[in-house]
């Protein structure tokens, strides 16, 4: 097997396991705050389509990869930003 | 930037990432949780874009810019109540990102794999492209539905696992044909077509009711994606956050399907509430006897008489947006020093922790809204329950006839209190297709009708009261 794959596989299995311990602690109250802060960070892939899309030459890949950014941004940014407009609203004491 | 600097700030993004799903797990650090994801992400972003690969500043910024305008002004005007929508459209992007990105990394003239190396590398392509097209549509179907776009029912096709088994086969079959030849694109696009089928008629096949659980579940499938797409670019940040993603979503998934205590399996099979039906309409219907109608003044005196009150909310409230009415009700008691106490079923709404979102954002403080095993001892010395919009969630027969559908799920057991006012549009059925005997207790008075009328009925026979009050005071 080529090394980079089972460096990976290690990196993988270990993140799923900091992962499971993680997020096993959540209350409920958190859990949709929790899904869409997870959905945001998922917004990573973006990482891969500047990879692709970042090479001045215009073609299909970048093209593609081009798209990727765009939908990948959109998760971000909305992720982050409605998970921080979540976040806001729960309060410990009743404002009159 | 130098590959090594890369990989320090792609380490350093990844803890971040960590620290930030830790940081949501309690109320008082998760902004700060939040935060570090930014941060995280920032630190991801500006490190990828200053290493040598990237070089295309003005196409990139002409990708991110608009990106990040469509992402903030989604955020800004989602409306609480529809975050189960947002979400499902949100993991469909994740889903179509991943499929682009397997096939850019395809047509991308690899830089000379041969051999294992590059069987590897197509089996990542493959089975990220897989997973990607699954999320995307399954996603979308999702969206549909909890939109109401699509109606809610389970779609059942004859032989529907069959239809499923054949084309994961297909897929596979498709796998082998991709691998090592010369054109792949050809089985790479048919079974793009095919995973997206799949997505669409796994989620399909699901009711409304389970969409918490297909909501998680889509979480995790958008984690996984990332997780390939980080195998083919040979990406460690992609692969961690992957899989942080991947397995948060599994534990809810796993965390909903419990609290409705059923099998992953069954719910991801969809079809649920199919056999019950059948069942009602062969079998002899059971009497229950009459149930009870309220309405709002008897309701209100109830309420004026009691003690302590406790709000049963379920996907009715949000329905009707009823959520700031019934806040200012528990304002109003809360001020007479009543006790009012919110229990929420781990499966009320349509996502997980949908309801609490629902009642924060009414402003009521989260101290007061407990869960329901918390809650639950203490229904027996509560005077009266308010339940709003849920059904099935406060249903007897879960625990006492084993025949039911939902045998065995955990229930609120309202029913152990003095009084119970059901607030509902109609006797009828919840989404499992179960009666519910509930309604008919003698301890149990239906107030019919639409739950945000009702409610404000409430609200200002409540009020009247209290200023009724205030004159005989003074």
């Amino acid at each position: 097997m080529e090394a980079g794959l089972l460096t990976g596989l290690v990196v993988f299995v270990l993140a799923s396991f900091v992962g499971f311990e993680v997020i096993n602690k959540v209350p409920p109250t958190l859990h949709t705050p929790l899904m869409s802060g997870a959905n945001a960070i998922s917004g990573i892939s973006v990482v891969g389509a500047l990879l692709i899309a970042g090479v001045p030459e215009w073609n299909l890949t970048t093209i593609l990869g081009l798209i990727a950014i765009v939908l990948a941004t959109v998760n971000v940014v909305g992720g982050f930003l409605v998970t921080d407009r979540m976040l806001q609203m729960f309060k410990k004491k009743e404002i009159a | 930037m130098s590959n090594n600097l890369l990989t320090v700030a792609y380490i350093a993004a990844s803890a971040l990432f960590i620290l930030s799903l830790g940081g949501l797990s309690n109320q008082e650090s998760a902004r700060r949780g939040n935060l570090f994801g930014i941060i995280g992400m920032a630190i991801a972003l500006i490190a990828t874009a200053l290493s040598a690969q990237v070089t295309g500043y003005v196409t990139l910024a002409g990708a991110i810019v608009p990106g990040a305008i469509i992402g903030s002004i989604l955020a800004a005007r989602v409306a609480m109540t529809s975050m189960p929508e947002l979400v499902a459209i949100l993991h469909s992007f994740v889903g179509l990102a991943a499929v682009l990105v397997g096939f850019s990394n395809y047509l991308q003239p690899e830089s000379g794999l041969v051999g294992a190396e590059a069987t590897i590398h197509e089996i990542e392509i493959f089975v990220g492209v897989f997973i990607g097209a699954v999320t995307f549509t399954g996603s979308i179907i999702a969206f549909g539905k909890l939109s109401a776009i699509i109606g809610s029912k389970p779609l059942t096709l004859p032989a529907r696992h069959l239809l499923n088994i054949a084309m994961l086969v297909g897929s596979v079959y498709l796998g082998w044909q991709f691998m090592g030849a010369e054109n792949g694109l050809q089985p790479l696009l048919i079974m793009t077509g095919i995973a997206c089928l799949l997505g669409i008629h796994l989620v399909m096949a699901i009711g409304g009711a389970d969409m918490p659980v297909v909501i998680s579940m889509l979480n995790s499938y958008s984690g996984w994606a990332a997780a390939a797409a980080g195998f083919m670019l040979s990406n460690d940040v992609l692969i961690i956050t992957g899989a942080l993603v991947g397995s948060s979503g599994a534990i809810l998934s796993y965390i909903m399907c419990a609290a409705m205590n059923r099998s992953f399996i069954s719910v991801i099979l969809g079809g649920f509430g199919e056999g019950s039906n059948k069942s009602a309409a062969t079998g002899e219907k059971k009497s229950y006897g009459e149930a009870t109608i309220t309405n709002v003044e008897e309701t209100v005196e109830l309420l004026n008489d009691a003690k302590s009150v406790v709000i049963v909310p379920g996907y009715g409230m949000a329905v009707a947006q009823a959520q700031h009415m019934v806040s200012d009700v528990t304002k109003i008691l809360r001020k007479r020093g009543k006790e009012v106490r919110f229990g929420i079923h781990p499966v009320a709404g349509r996502m997980p922790g949908h309801m609490n979102v629902l009642l924060a954002e009414a402003n009521v403080p989260y101290d007061i809204v407990l869960e329901m095993d918390e809650i639950n001892e203490d229904l027996s010395d509560t005077d009266v329950v308010l339940v709003v919009g849920a059904n099935d969630t406060v249903n007897p027969s879960a625990l006492d006839d084993p025949d039911s559908p939902i045998a065995g799920m955990p229930v609120m057991e309202v029913w152990n209190s003095q009084n119970v006012v059901v607030m509902k549009r109609s006797l009828g059925i919840g989404y499992a297709g179960v009666d519910n005997p509930l309604f008919y207790n003698d301890n149990t008075q239906m107030l019919l009708g639409d739950a945000k009328t009702n409610v404000s009925a409430i609200l200002t026979e409540l009020s009247a009261s209290e200023s009724k009050k205030e004159l005989v005071a003074a």
